[in-house]
């Protein structure tokens, strides 16, 4: 099958997920369960990364600005801009795409060998429904948050970074913080967000639903999966930036 | 009853299915049997409507499933039980749980009216005390009652089973079959098992249709199976030492 098949396959697979739910109840339980193993399962890691990731641009900046004639404040600025712009909607959306892309393809490619994704449709429940949607939602609605909250403890990592190696003054780092605040560039990098969250559910749900063979097929698909959403979001966020910041 | 006409099936290049015509009839274990690769799978799974068929009618009832509208495949789907080949039990769901889904989703029961209903299915496959379990904690035999049990819990008319004994050891699998017999007949149901295994079809085959590269070869019930001069047959159920002794053994005794 060559990739313009797989994407109208992908995009016929979309179609069938935005369907109304069969019973409501059963699908905000679905969902609320979707966040949990999704998202607040990620939070960890996220925050960790953020924190580690916040320290290296921040130290990496201070080196970098070592001119009598740049002001400190600067490096509070340009870490606040990079983890906004850059680090937290991307990075942090690769990283999610590996760990929860990954637990998507295989849960669903489990489902798929072990023909439970079969017995849903034997029972008349569309599967791609019942299966995917739930995490859409699930993503689309937390990822925002997460990221939201991976920005503040990257910045927060670049301060505690620099008042550890007193390579900054703490303060002048907070200065450069609150410096030329861009309400835009949150709404750009919310927009990325919300983008990155509908591939890292969709993509590799399409490699786990329609896996075939055994074990070494859901691994295959899963590899698969992670490789292909890494690649779509990159190319996506180059587009994304062509479109809204220049 | 469920009427096949002439159904066909094919896979790009590969035609599985070559015209079929079969009957299965209600209260009975109507066996499908036959070589791997015959189509007993395709043809099950054309049956409960996973694959669509390019050929042929299907009647379930007087209703063809193959002309039924999205809706009308709704609602029969909800009448139909299916015992898959792995069991299929949503593993990370309880006992209880996967038996609740299907009421959950289909139904307008009370939760305490649901829970009844889940109770007495896993009565009816004599499993008690497991439903807080999950599929892993339990043996293979335990899932196949499961499965059973959940196939059953929306008391379908319709009840299909593909291979459901496979991999259990031989005690176990008598006792699934005749616990599918049982409920057969106790719930008027037709029942449809895919199946090689040559102890359900002496044990349950009440009606048996011999698959061999995609046509029916043979129709009969298990007693007919013995004294069947069908080659075909003969070469595939009698392969082993042991039921061509307990052929002549059969034979000879009712000259």
């Amino acid at each position: 099958m060559n990739y313009i098949e797989h994407v109208g396959k992908y995009f016929l697979m979309l179609g069938r997920v935005f369907n109304a739910p069969l019973r409501t109840k059963v699908f905000y339980q679905t969902i609320l369960k979707e966040i949990e193993d999704l998202g607040l399962k990620s939070l960890g890691i996220v925050l960790f990364i953020s924190l580690f990731i916040g320290g290296v641009i921040a130290l990496q900046t201070a080196i970098n600005l070592e001119d009598p004639f740049i002001p400190d404040y600067l490096i509070g600025f340009a870490t606040k801009r990079s983890i906004i712009l850059e680090f937290a909607p991307t990075f942090c959306s690769i990283i999610l795409a590996g760990k929860v892309g990954s637990y998507i393809t295989s849960s669903i490619g489990t489902m798929r060998v072990t023909e439970q994704i079969d017995a849903l449709e034997v029972m008349g429940i569309n599967s791609l429904n019942h299966l995917v949607l739930p995490k859409i939602i699930a993503t689309v609605f937390f990822y925002p948050f997460l990221i939201t909250l991976g920005m503040f403890v990257g910045i927060l990592g670049g301060w505690l970074a620099g008042t550890l190696s007193s390579q900054f003054k703490a303060l002048e780092y907070i200065q450069g913080v609150q410096l030329d605040f861009m309400p835009f560039l949150l709404f750009y990098s919310t927009i990325k967000t919300l983008l990155f969250a509908f591939l890292i559910a969709t993509i590799p749900s399409y490699h786990g639903y329609y896996v075939k063979g055994g074990s070494i097929a859901v691994g295959r698909a899963s590899t698969q999966a992670v490789v292909w959403t890494t690649i779509v979001i990159v190319l996506c966020n180059y587009l994304l930036t062509q479109l809204i910041l220049t | 009853m469920i009427e096949v006409k002439n159904l066909h099936k094919s896979f790009g290049d590969v035609e599985v299915l070559k015209g079929i015509d079969a009957t299965f009839e209600k209260g009975k274990t109507n066996l499908i049997i036959g070589q791997s690769g015959a189509g007993k799978t395709v043809f099950l799974k054309s049956l409960i409507g996973l694959h669509k068929p390019e050929k042929g009618i299907i009647y379930f009832d007087e209703r063809n499933s193959l002309d039924f509208s999205k809706k009308d495949m709704q609602q029969w789907r909800q009448e139909i039980g299916m015992v898959f080949q792995g069991s299929a039990l949503f593993d990370s769901q309880t006992v209880e749980e996967n038996l609740l889904f299907p009421l959950q989703m289909f139904t307008n029961f009370s939760r305490e009216e649901m829970l009844d209903k889940v109770n007495t299915s896993l009565s009816r496959v004599n499993l008690k005390n497991s439903n807080k379990k999950l599929p892993a904690e339990l043996s293979g035999g335990m899932q196949k009652r499961v499965a059973i049990a959940r196939a059953i819990v929306m008391n379908p008319k319709y009840l299909f089973c593909d291979e459901p004994n496979s991999g259990l050891d031989p005690e176990t699998a008598i006792i699934i079959d005749n616990l599918i017999q049982e409920i057969t007949a106790e719930y008027n149901i037709i029942t449809v098992i895919n199946t090689h295994d040559m102890n359900s079809v002496m044990e349950i085959g009440q009606k048996i249709i011999f698959l061999k590269d995609g046509k029916k070869a043979w129709e009969g019930n298990n007693e007919d199976m013995f004294k069947t001069d069908n080659e075909a047959v003969v070469n595939f159920v009698y392969s082993s030492n042991l039921f061509k002794k307990v052929r002549e053994a059969y034979l000879s005794e009712t000259k």
